[in-house]
């Protein structure tokens, strides 16, 4: 094993804006800085499908001479940001870690990458997944293993499993994830970052690849929870291009942490959380020594219930298998991406470029949300789901009439060894306390809280009513700061 | 035994909007292939759908037209369908909540091969969905042209009402007219911009259940429309005969035979797995927002008919064929606006300027005789400046030039002659040269005189009153007699 966890050159976003106005550092030496430290771990880390360096040089340079102008884009014109395998960045590879994709190079700009560039940021690098963000431990990746910078034996998590590791191995500032069942916050707490899911509709969903496309989130995975707030702030929005997209709603979430407390704030405690079996006790104890840091800090602690938390890994199952089984039927060898050579007709392009194609994990959800689909079915499957999805979301309504945060833990074990899981189902359990959150809509962070006795790193996460960023920033906040404290 | 038909059809109908259904492509048909395309309209990964108000609006305005209900809740869904036109494999379209349902249409009048009495064709459902692209294939090797895929398509179900090929024929004309007074769709089937299935079963009158049914598609004319449904009624009426066991088919339409042929059978009929598309929000269309549109709709074409027999005392036949084109009807109100006999003007539209149009090969929006030229050329007329026959050489004048009638009266000289004695040179030039008719006439033969009036038409070529010189004969004869 190694450990390979660092602080990238100039900390985070906002250390690197500070450094940037000061002088202190260019956008060329922050370019330099990455790659030089991705030189250096990648090749065990293997968080980076691609990194073009050349391209971000010129970027760079671009950025500096309009300082030297006077004429920034924003404060932050000059940082590199990684950029997760299915968003989209015109005229880099936008495969989702499969082979279906390979050789496909995107035409257009997600939303927030146009807004990212507009702010002046630089997209540096793609970074490894789940094939499709199907997984959750980037060992679905078509290509590589990404490993947990803070043990190389253990998985990243998943399925934003690259962008997780090059931020904590110091090889990226912060990067952009996408959430669908849990795809930013496991990962962001297997590795011991920051890692923000939004409320569904806060971020435009144009130019990232559809999942589920009822759950997909695309967020921060950072260094700090300024950082998570920063960039929240600059990739929130309505856009036209988005029609599930949130109508415009004021997002000046890094201003409003500055001098931020939990006084008075009311946490949230489901007791199902801590009655599932498979929690591990040192994940346990963390979330319980937050709990009582809160309460110590003047929070207020409230008993609530999540009643049919029991059904959100079936009905997710459903949902986003059904989703996703319309979703990739795109992929088909017609326009884009891996086609099968020498096929006699079209359903043989269709059957074989998809066989040679997709790989199993891929393969098994497609399978089952085709069948939950089919007439006969669907009333018993994905009718049914969607009542169960509706009855979850009336849970966390009422939960939020009396608390203002929920807090839990994100994974009921801390990264597992590579290859250690490999029943599909017993998989999908441990996702148990992040997919509610999806199927809800609701926003959720994953902080770090500490290491187990191992030096793994271990997360809680806190979960707010939709459009509540700010007040799971400011619980997050505080961990983050009471971790320092405990670190000096 | 007697037999009777029940029809039902499909139509498509592609709205013309300006841009596609779901991205900013242009809608245009006959672009180079693969112009009209974007990532999104392509199905590229990541791209997601965002619907065109206009093309809901239209929808709703074609509902409306076709006395629809609205209702407030409709939703898009997902249907799978897998062929390379289909960019991601499923269609964006509506399965349960549609924008429109329960509408009626009025069919009357003359139809292809007979006269239908007025009947109401109930209409199930509009529903708006995106088109395909267009497969050409040439040898091993298959061409798409995405142009047409995302255009957006409303897709118009009838109640099962029709009994007739001339009542499908009269349903698919009297669709097609609505659209266009609307001004929802251009529904040029040549161009695929309107298309129609048929479905069909017989079963001997009197019988309450429905027989299996065929569906028949590949019908690229409202004609085609017709004599396939002939030539089922016919087949399977002699199925029924012979007590051939029917089975659920899909049959296509073979336009040099004037044939139906099997396509497919029921057993290979798709699961769509519907469900609702989770990227677009469901559409409210508030009571407010329906009003809105509503106060923008044009009269149907059932109530202009109604209005031309009852308001301006047409001939029921006269108001069908004017009506058959929105803009033939706007051209006969313009033209009647200028004070002409509403009667005067249909007669010249029906007689002379339809017929003078469809030998130039020309729309009546490409009409080189205004509607008020039209009017004041029958101005002249009933102020006795020309007659009946030089009327129809100004016309001729008219539609070769695009010249007022008054204009080409003046440059010619075409005036009438009302001046009785220059009518009565032309009286005696002509009793002067017809000794034989003026004979005939003074021996008691009365036709004579219309040849002899005819004669001083001729001498003053044409511009004579004719009932002057009727007149003027009469008296110049009997000074001879």
């Amino acid at each position: 094993m190694a450990k390979l966890s660092a602080k990238p050159v100039a900390g985070s976003i906002a250390g690197a804006a500070v450094q940037l106005a000061t002088g202190d550092i260019t956008a060329v030496a922050l370019v330099e800085g990455i790659y030089s430290r991705y030189e250096e771990v990648d090749d065990e880390v293997k968080g980076y499908l691609q990194i073009n360096k050349e391209k971000a040089l010129v970027a760079a340079a671009e950025s500096d001479a309009r300082r030297a102008a006077g004429n920034t884009l924003s404060a932050y014109d000059g940082v590199p940001i990684a950029i997760k395998d299915n968003i989209s960045v015109d005229g880099e590879t936008c495969g989702c870690a499969s082979k279906l994709l390979e050789g496909y190079t995107a035409t257009y700009d997600a939303t927030v990458v146009q807004k990212l560039k507009a702010q002046g940021f630089i997209p540096m690098g793609r970074t490894n997944m789940d094939e499709f963000a199907m997984g959750s431990s980037t060992e679905n990746s078509a290509y590589q293993q990404t490993r947990n910078p803070a043990n190389t034996d253990h998985v990243p998590g998943g399925s934003s499993g690259g962008s997780a590791a090059v931020v904590a191995a110091g090889e990226a500032i912060a990067a952009l994830g996408s959430d669908t069942g849990g795809s930013i916050r496991q990962p962001a707490g297997f590795c011991g970052v920051v890692g923000l899911k939004p409320t569904y509709g806060r971020v435009s969903r144009f130019g990232l690849v559809a999942f589920a496309s009822s759950l997909d989130q695309i967020g921060p995975v950072t260094h700090t929870v300024e950082d998570a707030a920063i960039l929240l702030d600059m990739i929130a929005g309505k856009d036209q291009l988005d029609s599930t997209s949130i109508p415009d709603v004021e997002c000046n979430l890094a201003a409003s942490l500055k001098g931020a407390d939990v006084k008075g704030m009311k946490v949230g405690l489901p007791k199902e959380f801590f009655e599932i079996d498979v929690l591990n006790d040192e994940v346990k104890a963390k979330v319980e020594a937050v709990r009582d840091q809160l309460e110590a800090a003047g929070a207020e602690l409230v008993e609530v219930s999540l009643p049919n938390l029991e059904y959100a890994v079936s009905v997710y199952y459903v949902i986003a298998t059904a989703e996703a089984s319309s979703n990739l039927s795109r992929f088909d060898g017609i326009r884009y991406g891996a086609r099968v050579e020498k096929t006699k007709d079209v359903k043989d392009i269709y059957y074989l470029t998809r066989e040679a194609g997709f790989g199993d994990e891929v393969k098994r959800r497609i399978i089952l949300g085709t069948y939950v689909l089919s007439s006969g079915y669907y009333d018993a499957y994905y009718l049914r789901a969607q009542k169960a999805r509706t009855l979850i979301r009336q849970d966390f309504e009422a939960a939020f009439e009396q608390c203002d945060v929920i807090l839990g833990p994100i994974a009921p074990a801390p990264a597992f060894k590579l290859g250690e899981i490999s029943d599909p189902l017993q998989m999908y359990l441990s996702d148990i306390y992040t997919i509610s959150v999806n199927l809800a809509g609701n926003c959720a962070i994953s902080v770090p809280a500490g290491e187990t006795e191992s030096g793994l790193p271990v997360g809680v996460q806190f979960i707010g009513d939709s459009l509540q960023e700010e007040k799971i920033l400011k619980a997050a906040q505080f961990v983050e700061q009471q971790q320092a404290q405990q670190g000096d | 035994m007697e037999y009777e038909a029940i029809i039902g059809l499909e139509v498509h109908v592609q709205a013309n909007t300006a841009t596609k259904m779901f991205c900013a492509c242009p809608n245009n048909f006959g672009s180079e292939p693969n112009t009209n395309v974007c990532p999104i309209c392509l199905g590229y990964p990541g791209v997601l759908p965002t619907p065109n108000r206009e093309a809901i609006n239209k929808t709703v305005l074609a509902g409306l037209m076709l006395n629809c209900e609205i209702p407030e809740f409709s939703k898009f869904d997902r249907k799978a369908y897998w062929y390379p036109d289909m960019p991601k494999n499923y269609q964006i379209t509506q399965y349960d909540l549609p924008f429109c349902i329960d509408g009626k249409v009025l069919v009357e009048g003359k139809a292809l091969t007979g006269e239908l009495e007025p009947k109401y064709i109930g209409i199930t459902r509009i529903h708006l969905e995106e088109d395909v692209g267009k497969s050409t294939h040439a040898g091993t090797y298959t061409g798409v042209d995405y142009n047409r895929a995302g255009v957006p398509l409303m897709e118009i179900v009838s109640e099962p009402d029709m009994r007739t090929a001339d009542e499908a024929w009269a349903y698919l004309t009297a669709l097609r007219q609505t659209m266009q007074y609307a001004g929802v769709g251009n529904c040029d089937m040549e161009k695929g911009q309107m298309r129609c299935d048929v479905n069909i079963s017989v079963r001997p009158v009197g019988q309450k259940e429905f027989n299996t049914k065929t569906e028949i598609k590949n019908l690229n004319s409202i004609k085609s429309v017709h004599a396939s449904i002939d030539y089922e009624i016919e087949r399977q009426i002699e199925m029924l005969e012979n007590n051939e066991e029917f089975k659920q088919q899909t049959r296509g339409w073979n336009e040099a035979s004037q044939e139906t042929y099997v396509m497919r059978e029921k057993e290979d009929a798709h699961d769509y797995r519907y469900f609702p598309e989770p990227d677009l929000m469901p559409v409210v269309l508030t009571a407010d927002k329906v009003a809105e549109i509503k106060e923008k709709m044009p009269e149907t074409p059932a109530a202009k008919r109604a209005r031309f027999v009852e308001e301006l005392g047409l001939p029921a036949y006269d108001a069908q064929v004017l009506c058959l084109e929105k803009a033939t009807a706007d051209w006969y109100e313009t033209a009647v606006a200028t004070g002409a006999d509403p009667k005067k003007v249909s007669n010249w539209i029906m007689t002379e300027l339809l017929r003078e149009l469809s030998d130039a090969g020309l729309s009546i929006n490409e009409c080189p005789i205004t509607p008020e030229n039209l009017g004041e050329l029958l101005g002249l007329i009933d102020k006795k400046v020309i007659n009946g026959r030089i009327a129809k050489e100004v016309f001729a004048e008219m539609f070769k030039t695009g010249d007022a009638p008054g204009k080409i009266v003046k440059d010619k000289g075409l005036e009438q002659v009302t001046d009785t004695s220059a009518i009565s040179e032309f009286v005696i030039q002509a009793i002067d040269n017809n000794e034989k008719a003026v004979g005939e006439y003074l021996a008691g033969k009365e036709t004579a005189l219309n040849f002899l009036v005819g004669q001083v038409m001729r001498f003053s070529r044409g511009k004579a009153n004719p009932n002057l010189a009727q007149e003027a004969l009469k008296e110049e004869l009997a000074k001879r007699g």
